[in-house]
């Protein structure tokens, strides 16, 4: 094993860096529990929840995983293509919108026959 | 060591990345491909569950407890766990590989905590009456519009879909790294950190599953039917 190899083991990070890390994760979680009882339009609601989440797991990647650690080309392998994969997969979501409305086309009552006029 | 010493005279070496142009092992790659992968999996299950849900009446029935109490203290579990696992990583870097075994037991003792107080509420939800195609009578009745639209019968199966896959994933961990744990002496620094790599996924999925399916579903008394 030479100096090269051992350099290559090294796992960059200190065990502080890791707990307040896990703090940081622990308090947003707190603050979606917190929102989940906080009343608010269900897309604010949506967004604000999924903005944390993706803050969190970027918390995640980057430590946890080591992502940030590593050599750029790895991270622009990786995140791009994963990121517009999971944006596709986003094509059929306004379909949702559409058969969410073709319910409500038959909630009144159907249409009846119109009387006959009467002869005079 | 070997892999780079062997490919010194290989013979593409002015492309400056060499045979490692990631710098990580042939198998770290593989687990990030792996992990690319099964992210596209759980997305696309919450992706359709966003749809059904988008485009349905769709109960939000989950009480403060049991559901929410026990998924943030299962949440809490999987953000322990995350970090147990890292402390073992960070030891079995500087060689102590008695240090990273005890730490990657302290990461399955928290992943199965997580199975076994998912497996608790689930229980719960199935006393209640919910199934993956039909909901308890009772939240029929209190989430069905005014309109007299009924809530959506799959609110069960994308629950149980998503958090079961979920869960398997977590089981599949605890197996993986009692593996890991059990011939800690015989293995590579790399391929502790690559069952690392594994467990911080779990718990990253989580980030999503917790708000996206708990969070958004807490009763919180008014039944508009959304």
């Amino acid at each position: 094993m030479t100096a090269h190899a051992h350099a290559e083991e090294h796992f960059a990070g200190t065990n502080k860096l890791f707990i307040s890390i896990w703090g940081w994760l622990v308090a947003l979680t707190l603050v979606e529990i917190f929102l989940a009882y906080k009343p608010m339009p269900i897309h604010l609601m949506l967004l604000v929840l999924l903005g944390l989440s993706i803050i969190k797991a970027a918390l995640i990647v980057a430590y946890f995983m080591h992502l940030k650690f590593e050599r750029l080309s790895l991270i622009l392998t990786i995140v791009p293509m994963l990121v517009v994969c999971i944006m596709l997969l986003f094509v059929f979501f306004p379909d949702s919108f559409r058969s969410a409305g073709l319910r409500y086309k038959f909630k009144e009552a159907p249409p009846v026959a119109p009387a006959p006029v009467e002869e005079p | 060591m070997s892999t780079e010493a062997q490919v010194g005279h290989f013979p593409a070496v002015d492309w400056e990345g060499g045979a490692l142009p990631y710098r990580v092992g042939h198998r770290k790659l593989g687990m990030w491909l792996f992990i690319v992968s099964d992210s596209l999996t759980f997305s696309a299950l919450l992706i359709g569950y966003s749809y059904l849900r988008a485009s349905n009446v769709w109960p939000t029935p989950f009480p403060f407890y049991p559901s929410i109490v026990f998924s943030s203290v299962m949440t809490f579990c999987l953000l322990s766990s995350s970090l147990t696992m890292v402390f073992g990583v960070s030891a079995s870097s500087k060689g102590d590989k008695a240090k990273a075994r005890k730490w990657i037991f302290a990461t399955i003792f928290f992943g199965a905590a997580f199975i076994v107080l998912h497996l608790i509420e689930w229980n719960h939800l199935i006393h209640e009456g919910m199934r993956p195609f039909y909901l308890p009578e009772h939240w029929v009745q209190a989430f069905t519009t005014t309109d007299g639209v009924p809530p959506s019968p799959l609110f069960g199966a994308t629950f149980f879909t998503i958090t079961g896959l979920h869960m398997f994933h977590v089981a599949t961990g605890a197996v993986y790294l009692t593996i890991v744990a059990l011939r800690v002496n015989k293995l590579k620094h790399e391929d502790i950190e690559i069952s690392g790599l594994y467990w911080h996924f779990v718990d990253l999925v989580w980030m999503f599953v917790f708000p996206l399916i708990y969070i958004m579903s807490v009763d919180v008394g008014h039944h508009s039917g959304l």
